[in-house]
C-alpha cells in the first residue's frame, strides 16, 4: 500500500496519458471508421453508389486487419508509423496504429449501423431528387446516430484494452503502469490500482455514451 | 374540348435484371409496358404482387432505370437521362409508400419540408409551404411530433404533405394504404382523392387491394408477369374483364358470381333451370327482365346476386331459378326457353350447368 501512495504521481500521469491515447485514438479512429463503414456501405451491392471491386477491396481489407492480434498488429504497423508520424515507438506511434486498426474495427460496426436504416427511407429521399452526399449527412447518418454513438461506446474499450500494450513501444498510459510498477516489481496493488481506474473510465464513458443515444433514440 | 395531354407516356418500356447466376436467365420484371396516363387521371395498376407493379411504378420517376423503351414526363423522355439530371424531374414527382417512409430522425415538419430543402428553397419559403401542406392534411397540430409518435394514418398523410410540397404534378402511390386498416384506408383514399380534385395532380395507384381502385380510380392497368394485360375505364374492367386473370381479380371485390363451391350448394337446393344474367347500367334492364318473365308465365327466384356501383354506374349479375308452373309440358323448358330468348336480346344471359 505504501509503495502505492509513493506510485500515485506517476499513476495520475499513465491515468493521464491513456486519457490522451484513447482520445485521439477515438477521433482518429472514429473518423476513419466512418469512412471505411460509409465505403462499405455506399458501394455495396444495391446501394446508392454501388461499385463492386472497390466494395471487394475494402471488405477484403477489413477482413484482414480485424483478426490479428493487435500486439502483432504493432510491430507489423510499425515502418508505416515511422512513415506517416515520423517515429516507430512513441505515444505517436501508438496513437497512429490504434487508430489505424480501430478504422477497421469501427468501419465494420459503422457499416452494421447503417444497414439498421431502412431502405425504404432512402428511396424517399431520392424520390424527391436528393443525392448521395445529400442522403449521407441528411438521411443516413442523422437516422443511425443512436446505434453510431453505441458503436462508438463500443469501441472506447477495444481503444482501452489496445492502448494497454502501449508500453511495448515505449508508449505510457495505465497498462504500461501496471505492467511497470504492478507486474514486474511483484506488487498486485500496484496493478489493481491500474485496473480500478480503467474500470472507472470504462463505467464513466459507457453510461455517457448510453444517456447521449437515448436522447438520440427519443427523438 | 381539348384532347387531353398525355402526362406519363411509357413506349415499350422493359426492365430486365440480368442473371445473377452464372448460366441463370435473366429476369424480365417488365416486358415491353406501353401506358398513357392522362393530366387529371387517378390511373390504378393493379395485379397479384411479383406482377410488376412497384418497378413499373419506379421507372417513372427513375427509381429504377429503364433497360429499353421510352418514359416520357410532360414530353420529355427520362428513360436515359444521367442521374444528376433527374433531380427537377423527381421534384415533379411525389411518392408516398406502404411503409410510409418517413425520416424518424426528423418532426413531422421537418420531413414535410425535405423536398424543398432539396429544392434549394429558403427557410421562410418553406415553413410556410409546410404550414400549407400540414393544413391540408390536418395535422398542423403534429408539426413539432416525430413520426414514431404518430398512428398509421397520420403517418401516411405527412407522407402525403412531404409527396406534394414541391407542388409536383405527378404523385406516385405505391401500396400506400396496404398497411393501414379500413377506416384509415378510406381516409387516406378520400384525402388522395381531394388532392387529385383541388390541386389537379394526376395519380397512379399500384395496389393489390382492388375497393382502392373501386374507391378512386378512374382508370387501371392490370399488370400480369411484368405486362399489362388490360387496360381501361374501371367500370368497364370491373364490369366486363376480358383476361382471366383480370377476372379472377375483379372478382375479390365483385359480388354476385358464385363461386363453382356455392354453385355445388345451389344446384342442390333448387332443381329447376338456373340461369345467370349480367347486367350493366342496369336498373331499368332488370325491371324489363322481370316483367318478361312474368308476361311469359315463368317464375323465379333470385338465388344469388350482386349489384356494384362504380363511379355512380352500377353493374352486376343475378342468378335466378326459374319455372313454369301453368305449362303444358311437365318441365316448362318451352315457356322458359321462350322467355329466356326475348330476354336474350338485350341481357346477357348464361344458363347455369
Amino acid at each position: 500500500m505504501d509503495s502505492l501512495m509513493t506510485l500515485l504521481p506517476e499513476l495520475w500521469i499513465a491515468a493521464g496519458e491513456t486519457l490522451y491515447i484513447v482520445g485521439l485514438t477515438l477521433f482518429f479512429g472514429g473518423i476513419g471508421g466512418l469512412l471505411v463503414g460509409l465505403g462499405l456501405y455506399l458501394t455495396r451491392a444495391g446501394s446508392i453508389l454501388a461499385n463492386r471491386p472497390v466494395f471487394v477491396v475494402l471488405n477484403l481489407l477489413v477482413n484482414i486487419v480485424r483478426p490479428i492480434p493487435f500486439i502483432i498488429f504493432l510491430a507489423a504497423a510499425q515502418p508505416l508509423a515511422r512513415v506517416v508520424v515520423g517515429t516507430g515507438i512513441g505515444n505517436a506511434a501508438i496513437i497512429f496504429t490504434i487508430s489505424l486498426a480501430a478504422s477497421f474495427a469501427m468501419g465494420r460496426i459503422v457499416e452494421q449501423n447503417l444497414l439498421t436504416v431502412t431502405p425504404g427511407v432512402i428511396e424517399a429521399a431520392r424520390s424527391v431528387g436528393a443525392g448521395p452526399a445529400r442522403i449521407i449527412f441528411t438521411v443516413l447518418l442523422p437516422e443511425a446516430l443512436g446505434p453510431l454513438i453505441l458503436g462508438y461506446t463500443f469501441i472506447f474499450v477495444a481503444l482501452v484494452d489496445m492502448s494497454a500494450v502501449a508500453g511495448y513501444v515505449g508508449g505510457g498510459g495505465l497498462g504500461n503502469f501496471a505492467l511497470l510498477y504492478g507486474y514486474r516489481q511483484f506488487n498486485p496493488v500496484v496493478t489493481w490500482a491500474a485496473v480500478l481506474l480503467i474500470i472507472v473510465f470504462v463505467q464513466l464513458v459507457q453510461f455517457f455514451g448510453n444517456w447521449l443515444a437515448r436522447k438520440a433514440f427519443r427523438r | 374540348m381539348p384532347a387531353p395531354s398525355p402526362v406519363v407516356e411509357l413506349r415499350d418500356v422493359s426492365k430486365v435484371y440480368p442473371a445473377t447466376a452464372k448460366g441463370g436467365t435473366d429476369v424480365v420484371a417488365i416486358d415491353k409496358v406501353s401506358l398513357t396516363i392522362d393530366a387529371g387521371d387517378v390511373y390504378g395498376i393493379i395485379g397479384y404482387s411479383g406482377a410488376g407493379k412497384s418497378t413499373l411504378v419506379r421507372l417513372v420517376n427513375a427509381l429504377e432505370r429503364s433497360t429499353s423503351g421510352e418514359i416520357l414526363i410532360n414530353g420529355q423522355d427520362i428513360a436515359r437521362l444521367p442521374e444528376r439530371e433527374l433531380r427537377p424531374v423527381r421534384l415533379g414527382i411525389g411518392m408516398i409508400f406502404q411503409q410510409f417512409n418517413l425520416l424518424g430522425s426528423r418532426t413531422v415538419a421537418g420531413n414535410v419540408g425535405y423536398p424543398l430543402e432539396v429544392a434549394g428553397q429558403t427557410k421562410p419559403a418553406r415553413r410556410a409551404r409546410v404550414a400549407e401542406m400540414l393544413d391540408f392534411v390536418g395535422l398542423s397540430d403534429k408539426a413539432r411530433a416525430y413520426p414514431d409518435q404518430l398512428s398509421g394514418g397520420q403517418k401516411q398523410r405527412v407522407g402525403i404533405a412531404r409527396a406534394l410540397a414541391s407542388q409536383p404534378g405527378i404523385l406516385l402511390a405505391d401500396e400506400a394504404t396496404s398497411a393501414l386498416d379500413p377506416e384509415t384506408t378510406h381516409e387516406v383514399l378520400d384525402l388522395l382523392a381531394r388532392v387529385n380534385k383541388e390541386f389537379g395532380v394526376t395519380i397512379i395507384v399500384i395496389t393489390h387491394e382492388m375497393d382502392v381502385i373501386q374507391t378512386i380510380a378512374t382508370k387501371v392497368a392490370v399488370m400480369d408477369q411484368g405486362r399489362v394485360i388490360e387496360r381501361g375505364d374501371v367500370f368497364d374492367v370491373f364490369s366486363n374483364p376480358q383476361q382471366p386473370a383480370s377476372a379472377r381479380f375483379v372478382s375479390t371485390v365483385v359480388k354476385g358470381l358464385p363461386s363453382p363451391a356455392e354453385l355445388a350448394v345451389l344446384r342442390g337446393r333448387h332443381t329447376g333451370r338456373l340461369v345467370t344474367l349480367a347486367f350493366r347500367d342496369s336498373s331499368v334492364d332488370q325491371a324489363r327482365v322481370f316483367g318478361e318473365f312474368a308476361a311469359a308465365g315463368v317464375t323465379f327466384e333470385v338465388v344469388y346476386g350482386g349489384i356494384n356501383e362504380i363511379q355512380g354506374r352500377s353493374f352486376g349479375h343475378l342468378t335466378l331459378a326459374l319455372a313454369a308452373p301453368g305449362a303444358q309440358d311437365a318441365t316448362g323448358d318451352a315457356a322458359i326457353d321462350a322467355a329466356l330468348d326475348r330476354v336474350r336480346t338485350h341481357t346477357t344471359v348464361t344458363e347455369v350447368r
